[in-house]
């Protein structure tokens, strides 16, 4: 995980990928030849109108489906071979927490089913929750969390195991917005540190512009990526350097204008359409 | 089956006096009928062969102790004995058939006749199968009566796991036995335990019950069906009573069993009694 192979291997890599749902009404195309790589240590969103296919393009990625054509790589590897290597952590839409475990013993789960010592599991379970703020409801259960609370559980969960890649599916979606501009300084900081590529999936542009290196904008029926857009925020774009600070600078509303037009295919903008938050 | 539960709830009183009534109600109404009953016995003169007074029952109890203390001991022993390699095998074969689909398939229509069928109604079958003197065929009358509740209430537990959470233990590459321990067991405790507490009242019923039809003396239903025929109507209803009090307490124990083990239950609620047990 040093530099050096960072800079030079492929954390992700989609070629001509389609995906067709066969329902009892007919099939679905919800991907269309996507194609997309994402480097080691990359940030990459991926934002588009709700059902353009964001979710279904992360489950590819992460082996939970298959896609009816093209190939996907991950780390050079199949996705299957990938996912049975851990290479990933995930972050689904909805927290998915087990309900009769405690926060602690959610967070720990992946590190219970791949064999970490106690010890070592509670040191970082207790970490972990440090991160996420949750320090104090460790002996909690699911269901006596906020909505906003359990997707940090999720997300801390996703973290445990500190994966090369993050896949996240609106993973701040139930947050406030104080504390999801925390997080989103936070996960600036976690994949800075762990040199972790992400593939995060939002609706919020000022987000994907304040934590991207690129953003990929879909378009939907079938979904296709309508247009890559390369995030240019001043001379020391250095991820680690991503600051509260960034949010108010000048470039930073560029980008995010850069991006809202590619959202609307270049038309002059509509306020409020197709789903996209403009927050 | 318990005589006060919900309902009380809603008019707003506070969680110990709810707790209070809850023991104070059933305990009243069974002084009111004692009382009632006496009267009609000793004051309206309803005769001793109709409807024994409840003091002389109480007679019988004390002058025949030793006797009604082993009878319940075999009976209890006959349906416990019953209740545990049923519900083993309840929930043994429901995994099974959750796993595979044929053993599902082919298990159906064999539960289904299983629980349409009076299973006393096999008692004088077994007793000739397995002779006169051996208590064998009464504990797997209680046996097959305790297999049919905890086998189909486990299956359905079995079902209950979400997409989310299959999802989550695929991205863990888990194996089936960690799925099972993790994941697919605690989503289904609490139907199991549901079904266990039904089945437990099926044992002694089906126990005692399967006694009417021949076989070693000695049991509470055995007793109950000579002293009956030797017009001790007194001394039959004692033997009720004890009969009354082994189903209570096994009722009571797995009601106990269950709490214990659902201390920190899911938030979704247990189901209710799926199935009426064939008596
Ligand atoms: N299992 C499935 N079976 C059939 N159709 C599906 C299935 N999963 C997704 N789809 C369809 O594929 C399309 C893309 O769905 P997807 O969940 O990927 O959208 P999304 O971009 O994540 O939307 P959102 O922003 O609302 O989460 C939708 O039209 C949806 O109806
Ligand atoms: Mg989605």
């Amino acid at each position: 995980m040093t530099q050096e192979q960072g800079v030079q291997m492929t954390a992700v890599e989609i070629n001509g990928v389609d995906k067709v749902f066969e329902t009892r009404t007919g099939q679905v195309q919800a991907l269309d030849s996507i194609d997309l790589t994402v480097a080691a240590g990359e940030f990459v969103s991926l934002i588009g109108p709700s059902g353009c296919g964001k979710s279904t393009l992360m489950r590819l990625v992460a082996d939970l489906d298959e896609p009816t054509g093209g190939t996907i790589s991950v780390f050079g590897k199949t996705p299957r071979t990938a996912r049975l290597d851990q290479e990933y952590g995930i972050a689904f839409q909805q927290a998915g927490l087990l309900p009769w475990r405690t926060v602690a013993g959610n967070v720990a789960l992946p590190l219970e089913l791949h064999g970490v010592a106690s010890a070592a599991r509670s040191a970082r379970v207790t970490e972990l929750l440090d991160m996420v703020g949750l320090s104090d409801f460790a002996d909690r259960y699911p269901d006596q969390l906020s909505g906003g609370m359990q997707q940090r559980v999720a997300i801390a969960r996703a973290l445990a195991e500190q994966p090369r890649l993050l896949l996240m599916d609106e993973p701040f979606g139930a947050l406030d917005e104080m504390t999801r501009e925390k997080m989103q300084t936070e996960l600036v900081r976690i994949s800075a540190e762990t040199g972790a590529a992400v593939v995060f999936v939002t609706h919020s542009i000022p987000e994907a512009v304040f934590l991207s290196d690129r953003v990929v904008v879909m378009s939907p029926r079938p979904g296709r990526i309508q247009q890559i857009v390369p995030m240019r925020l001043g001379v020391d774009a250095q991820r680690a350097a991503r600051t509260e600070e960034l949010r108010e600078e000048r470039g930073f509303f560029e980008m995010v204008t850069a991006v809202r037009e590619a959202l609307h295919g270049g038309s002059p903008i509509a306020t409020g359409a197709r789903g996209v938050e403009n927050r | 089956m318990s005589a006060v539960t919900a309902g009380s709830a809603q008019r707003g009183m506070s969680p110990r006096t709810e707790t209070t009534l809850r023991i104070v109600a059933p305990i009243a109404v069974g002084l009111i009928v004692l009382g009632v009953w006496q009267f009609l016995v000793s004051v309206v003169g309803v005769s001793d062969y109709l409807l024994p007074s409840p003091a002389s029952i109480v007679e019988e109890l004390v002058a025949y102790w030793p006797s009604v203390v082993q009878a319940t001991l075999l009976t209890g022993t006959n349906a416990l004995l019953g209740l545990i390699v049923g519900s083993v095998l309840g929930i043994a074969l429901a995994a099974l058939a959750a796993r595979w689909r044929g053993i599902d398939q082919m298990s159906a229509p064999v539960v289904a006749s299983l629980a349409v069928i009076p299973i006393v109604a096999l008692a004088p079958v077994l007793n000739s199968m397995f002779g006169a003197d051996s208590q064998f065929g009464r504990q797997a009358i209680a046996a097959l009566a305790s297999f049919v509740p905890v086998f189909i209430n486990t299956l359905r537990g079995f079902r209950q796991t979400t997409p989310v959470h299959r999802d989550l233990m695929k991205a863990y590459a888990a194996s089936s036995g960690q799925v099972l321990r993790t994941l697919t067991l605690p989503t289904a405790r609490p139907f199991i335990l549901t079904g266990i507490r039904i089945a437990s009242s099926l044992a002694v019923i089906s126990a005692l019950v399967a006694e009417y039809f021949g076989g070693p003396r000695g049991g509470l239903g055995g007793l109950i069906s000579t002293s009956a025929a030797s017009s001790a109507y007194a001394r039959a209803w004692a033997y009720v009573v004890a009969s009354i009090a082994l189903g209570l307490l096994f009722y009571l124990a797995t009601l106990g069993l269950e709490r214990l083990l659902q201390r920190r239950a899911p938030s979704t609620t247990a189901p209710h009694r799926t199935t009426k047990g064939p008596t």
